[in-house]
């Protein structure tokens, strides 16, 4: 045989057995792409969530897929930025995928959700901004509280649990943290507890002298501190040097295992509402939390769950629906209640409405001897 | 008064901070002309060799800081000058200085990729015991940086001042070719530069972590921030770095407490703008002229 027929038939043979080879993959697998901060500022958050994310991943590949099908998730790292999460979203979407998953930062999911509406693909986001499910998108959905949900808890536990009558408020100067700001002032202003100093601090910030300077002039009953996981600890271990005597409240992150390993002893005494928490007394979250540091080596915080039960929740949904059809998914959930008897992975029982919010039950907590009690456990919203 | 003394200490003590970091820039940019837009990133890096050789290697604190330094000098002086700056400084000073961008890029994702994404705590070279001053409270960890930064500039200084191996580097700075005339070894000066700047950002990094804590990405506010304070200061002045980066940290605790908190991260460019167009050969900095 000629050189040349030769490769004409093996070109011919390539290409039949890729063309074979196409389909069938797509046939056995069902694309979840998760973009996620896997660097800059959402980077603890962000491995957490992958991590979260893969072991369910894994755990449902093991056990057969969904309806059959293998998930396949690749992972697109938003470097913490709004601007190269959309150009990752977009990306991801080129991929033609069942359901996004991602990302966490507010910023983010601000400006790249209109990209998965347009093209009615269902977006799992682990935001917490207030706005993000209240711009009539019907494609979003959230793995925890909006700040709507968390700050009247919290408010709450400043009024009756602290009796706090002024407070200070700390916060991270981004859409996470002004979107926090604004909710909780709001929070306190109706139950007439006075913000005597509002205090905006920066992304990445090192140096949190200044600002406990000016908490300390305005003598509150309490400081609200809201930012991300390094800055709570810097803040917390200068606020402590300065000697800041005044309870210290937090939403969630402030409590977080991270931030008590990096603020170390100052972190003792940190008191606060936490939606989500590896330490909870739930068996079902013991039983993650253990499994989640026996493979990845180390323990999971919120985002640790927000990813893994957000894998769960896609596939409770799809088999519930018995297809995968992404447009169905988005009208199915909505209105939906899904509880740990009908699919242990999702942990606790969650409701969504028809924004898109979530309402679980929470917790209220404290940090003694390093490490997050939790104190009491509040119902969910809808239940009282 | 007792905020004003704690504003103006803790901006003395963040500032000591970013004048170690500016003073291997202007090191750097005396001896080979080079601006090293990886000197933030070459800070990050020695605390992730001193946290693998006691994760890895086991070894104490102590013995990895020794290892820390040793592998610094090594990769961030040697190789850092071998494999890169000789080889791209043929090529003129821009493609040079883009090298240096994609190193930064490298460092910070390998630091991520082969260590970790998250921060990790670092321990202190000393106690961490916080000291009253006229009501402010400073922590030795703090004093420790102020000192190393004093003892640096002062040390350089007598070194490049009152020694002939420090007269040698002068000369190589001021012009390779007649110091190549007088017998000065030009390449061993410049690797010694390469060196001191291996040692000095270890050094830094070893000192800061403890208050940064240890992330990949703590190069970026660091390097930004020495880049602008060897500009203020006079990039080519080794005391210029060190006025530089006490007057960002000053400005930047005092703005953020008396003018906007929302605005700090603005205030040290307009102090960069306002030297650049009133005194820009830096606070402290020699006028130069060149002909083009």
């Amino acid at each position: 045989m000629p050189v040349k027929s030769i490769r004409q038939s093996l070109l011919l043979a390539g290409l039949v057995m890729v063309g074979f080879a196409g389909p069938a993959l797509a046939d056995g697998t069902v694309i979840i792409p998760d973009v996620i901060e896997l660097s800059g500022a959402g980077a603890v958050s962000g491995t957490n969530w992958r991590d979260g994310a893969m072991m369910a991943v894994n755990e449902i590949n093991a056990a057969g897929g969904i309806l059959g099908k293998k998930i396949e998730m690749q992972h697109f790292d938003t470097q913490s930025n709004p601007g190269v999460s959309r150009a990752q979203v977009q990306k991801a979407l080129d991929l033609e995928p069942y359901v996004i998953l991602g990302p966490i930062f507010s910023g983010s999911v601000k400006v790249n959700m209109a990209l998965s509406q347009a093209a009615e693909i269902p977006q799992i986001v682990g935001a917490e901004a207030a706005e993000i499910t209240q711009a009539g998108n019907p494609y979003v959905f959230r793995t925890a509280f909006g700040q709507q949900f968390s700050m009247p808890k919290i408010a709450n536990y400043v009024r009756d649990g602290i009796k706090a009558k002024t407070i200070a408020v700390l916060w991270v100067n981004n859409d996470f943290g002004k979107g926090g700001r604004d909710a909780f002032t709001k929070e306190m202003a109706k139950r007439d507890i006075k913000v005597v100093a509002d205090v905006s601090t920066e992304q990445g910030q090192a140096d949190f002298s200044a600002d406990v300077v000016k908490i300390k002039a305005a003598n509150p009953d309490a400081v609200f501190v809201y930012s991300n996981e390094e800055e709570d600890a810097r803040f917390i271990k200068e606020a402590r040097k300065q000697g800041l005597s005044m309870p210290m409240i937090g939403e969630t992150t402030l409590l977080s295992q991270k931030v008590i390993d990096l603020a170390g002893e100052a972190a003792n005494g940190v008191q606060g509402h936490v939606s989500l928490s590896a330490d909870a007394p739930i068996p079902s979250i013991q039983a993650y939390a253990e499994k989640f540091k026996k493979t990845y080596g180390y323990g999971s915080d919120h985002n640790g769950i927000k990813g893994y039960t957000a894998v769960y929740l896609v596939k409770y949904i799809t088999e519930k629906m018995g297809k995968f059809d992404s447009k169905l998914f988005a009208q199915t959930l909505h209105g939906l209640t899904v509880t740990p008897e009908q699919t242990p992975g999702i942990l606790m029982e969650a409701s969504w409405d028809a924004n898109g919010d979530i309402d679980r039950a929470s917790f209220l907590a404290e940090v003694i001897n390093g490490k997050q009690k939790i104190t009491k456990i509040l119902p969910k919203l809808g239940s009282k | 008064m007792s905020a004003f003394l704690q504003l103006l200490i803790s901006g003395l003590a963040t500032g000591a901070i970013y004048a170690i970091v500016a003073v291997g820039f202007t090191l750097i940019w005396q001896t080979s002309q080079t601006i090293n837009f990886a000197q933030g990133e070459f800070v990050m890096i020695p605390a992730f060799f001193v946290l693998a050789a006691m994760k890895l290697g086991g070894l104490p604190f102590w013995a990895a800081c020794l290892v820390g330094l040793a592998v610094s000098v090594f990769v961030l002086g040697v190789m850092f000058k071998q494999a890169i700056v000789d080889p791209m400084l043929k090529h003129g000073v821009l493609p040079l200085v883009i090298s240096t961008i994609a190193l930064s890029l490298l460092l910070k994702e390998s630091a991520k990729e082969f260590y970790s994404s998250q921060a990790q705590p670092f321990p202190s070279l000393v106690p961490s015991v916080d000291l009253n001053l006229f009501g402010a409270v400073i922590s030795t960890q703090s004093l420790l940086v102020l000192g190393v930064a004093f003892v640096t500039v002062g040390g350089l200084n007598l070194l490049l001042n009152r020694t002939r191996f420090g007269r040698a580097m002068q000369a190589t700075a001021q012009n390779r070719s007649v110091a190549r005339i007088l017998g000065v070894p030009v390449e061993r000066m410049v690797l010694a530069t390469f060196v001191i700047n291996g040692l000095l950002v270890a050094i830094a990094s070893i000192l800061i972590s403890p208050i940064y804590l240890v992330k990949f990405t703590n190069g970026e506010t660091l390097g930004l921030a020495a880049f602008i304070a060897a500009i203020v200061g006079g990039f080519n002045q080794v005391r210029g770095a060190i006025v530089g980066g006490l007057v960002l940290g000053v400005v930047d605790n005092l703005s953020a407490a008396y003018i906007s908190a929302q605005y700090r991260g603005a205030f040290p460019l307009f102090l960069l703008i306002a030297v650049i167009l009133l005194k820009p050969e830096g606070l402290v900095g020699r006028r130069e002229e060149r002909t083009v």
